[in-house]
């Protein structure tokens, strides 16, 4: 008796549950003309956070009717969320491997373009008072160093500056984006990070940035791509269209970033 | 001991919620299982970074465990036997780590016993100890989520046993340490086993502490959940890989203390 009631109900429970998971995914149609406006969601870049939300408002002002929504996340964590469904019209990333496990997926509509390009810095505390001047300082024994994972974009570009220095370096911490390896030195449990000139821009109050040669030999490129699951495609391409202009490349280069090549 | 009331038909108004909340525990896990990659399961558990996260996952989770029942006893005991003012703020206070997301805890831990901490420019000056970024700093980021846990369970069963007991020690002259160490802790040893195993568990899940106050290092500061997270940045089946083998390892553990030492069948 007992055992064919709790069969009934796990069986019932099991319906129920995967009713539940069945429903909700895949993005409803938005209700867009050619040119009608409606709802945007842009994917992009932790790095892009303050630039993007300027941009944002100033699309919505040039485009009335649209309306903007951006989540932004480390470009991996976001790539995955693209590549397991989620519902996104624009993904800006911060590095063109990230943007290649979304358009491996045959998640992009189109091939992508470089937006901007981001260098790195070492962030110190400001003043600098452990008077690092470039990477061997970084070696310097009780400097305590820390690096994003190489996991993450910041990360690899981290390693092939590092190698291209001929720097062997032993960091404190490898953190898991480079929002994480910048609190580190706010917080002044290290006395330098590798992060981008961007991030270091836009906390100045704390922080100082010291350039360094090698950081040209590893650039990184922020490619951005309309999505094939974009619900709002012609908005997607306006945006797009609109950062790429010379007024978004202005707003862009102002927050550190430098304008693609040939562009 | 309390026996289920058996031979009785099950209602279904407590039945089908049961099963419902079975279900959504469990189907999570059976997500990990269809989508683990089985084929090449074996490689990847061959790569030497996975053996040595965990083993620093099951070290450092121990050692916040012992710590934990240490400072964690006799504090539940001071909650449950002891008539002091402000009773009630310092049982709230004990709960603080539960409600504090684990970042904010690994910030707070970094201002009190960071470089610059309140605590920890001391420990730096005077005995050249610096926390962050070490295997210690990833047990005192494990005790301070996980020992919450451990001091409401036994606070729990010190309220649940009969006080008498201890009264009858003290008239019989025992003092009051005597009293601790032999009657009350026999009493409730289940309860302490019970508590200690749910920190372990928590400590042993640990994230966001973690990372904000020990940082992340192979070998030194990555333990499992760390290394899950990173893996997740790059390869989803290696970060499910990682899940399973961490989730493996605990239940196998938690099933094996459940039989031995709580005694529950």
């Amino acid at each position: 008796m007992t055992v064919r009631w709790l069969r009934a109900a796990l069986a019932g429970a099991l319906v129920a549950a995967l009713g539940l998971t069945g429903c909700g995914g895949g993005a409803d149609e938005s209700p867009t003309g050619r040119d009608g406006g409606g709802p945007l969601t842009v994917f992009a870049a932790a790095s892009l956070t303050e630039s993007f939300t300027r941009l944002g408002k100033d699309f919505e002002a040039a485009h009335p009717g649209h309306t903007v929504t951006f989540n932004f996340a480390g470009s991996s964590a976001l790539a995955n969320q693209i590549t397991q469904g989620a519902p996104a019209d624009v993904f800006a990333a911060a590095s063109p491997a990230t943007m290649k496990t979304v358009t491996d997926a045959g998640d992009a509509d189109g091939a992508p373009a470089v937006l901007v390009r981001n260098q790195l810095v070492v962030a110190v505390p400001r003043g600098n008072p452990a008077r690092v001047a470039g990477l061997a300082d970084l070696t310097r024994p009780g400097v305590k160093v820390a690096l994003c994972a190489e996991q993450v974009p910041c990360g690899a570009a981290a390693r092939t500056a590092l190698d291209a220095a001929g720097v062997r370096l032993t960091p404190a911490t490898l953190e898991q984006d480079v929002k994480g390896a910048l609190a580190k030195v706010r917080l002044g449990e290290v006395d330098a990070a590798l992060v981008y000139r961007t991030d270091v821009r836009a906390a100045v109050a704390d922080l100082d940035a010291v350039e360094f040669p090698e950081s040209a030999r590893a650039v990184n490129d922020y490619p951005i791509v309309v999505l094939r699951a974009a619900g709002n495609p012609a908005g997607a391409r306006a945006f797009v269209d609109f950062v790429r202009s010379d007024a978004g490349l202005a707003v862009l280069t102002a927050a550190g970033f430098q304008a693609p090549p040939g562009g | 001991m309390i026996r289920p009331v058996c031979r009785q038909r099950t209602p279904a108004a407590l039945l089908v919620p049961a099963a419902l909340g079975l279900v959504f525990l469990v189907l999570p896990l059976v997500g990990l299982l269809v989508r683990a990659p089985w084929t090449s399961l074996p490689r990847r558990l061959a790569e030497p970074g996975v053996l040595t996260a965990l083993r620093l996952s099951l070290e450092t989770a121990t050692a916040a465990t012992l710590l934990c029942v240490a400072l964690g006893v006799p504090l539940a005991w001071l909650l449950a036997r002891v008539e002091f003012p402000g009773r009630r703020l310092v049982r709230a206070l004990v709960t603080v780590p539960l409600v504090l997301p684990p970042v904010v805890g690994g910030v707070a831990l970094l201002l009190v016993f960071g470089r610059r901490g309140l605590l920890g420019s001391w420990l730096d000056d005077t005995f050249g100890v610096t926390l962050p970024f070490t295997t210690a700093g990833v047990v005192l980021a494990e005790a301070f989520v996980a020992m919450p846990f451990l001091v409401i369970a036994v606070e729990g069963a010190l309220r649940a046993a009969d006080p008498r007991y201890e009264e009858a020690a003290a008239t019989l002259g025992a003092g009051r340490w005597t009293t601790f160490t032999r009657v009350t802790l026999p009493l409730v040893a289940p309860g302490v086993a019970a508590g200690a195993v749910l920190c372990w568990a928590r400590a042993l899940g640990e994230f966001g502490a973690t990372i904000t106050f020990a940082g992340n290092y192979p070998g030194r500061t990555q333990t499992m959940p760390l290394a899950v997270y990173l893996a997740l940045e790059t390869d989803l089946e290696a970060a499910i890989v990682l899940s399973l083998i961490l989730l493996t390892v605990s239940v196998a553990i938690l099933a094996g203390l459940r039989d031995r030492w709580v005694g529950v069948t």
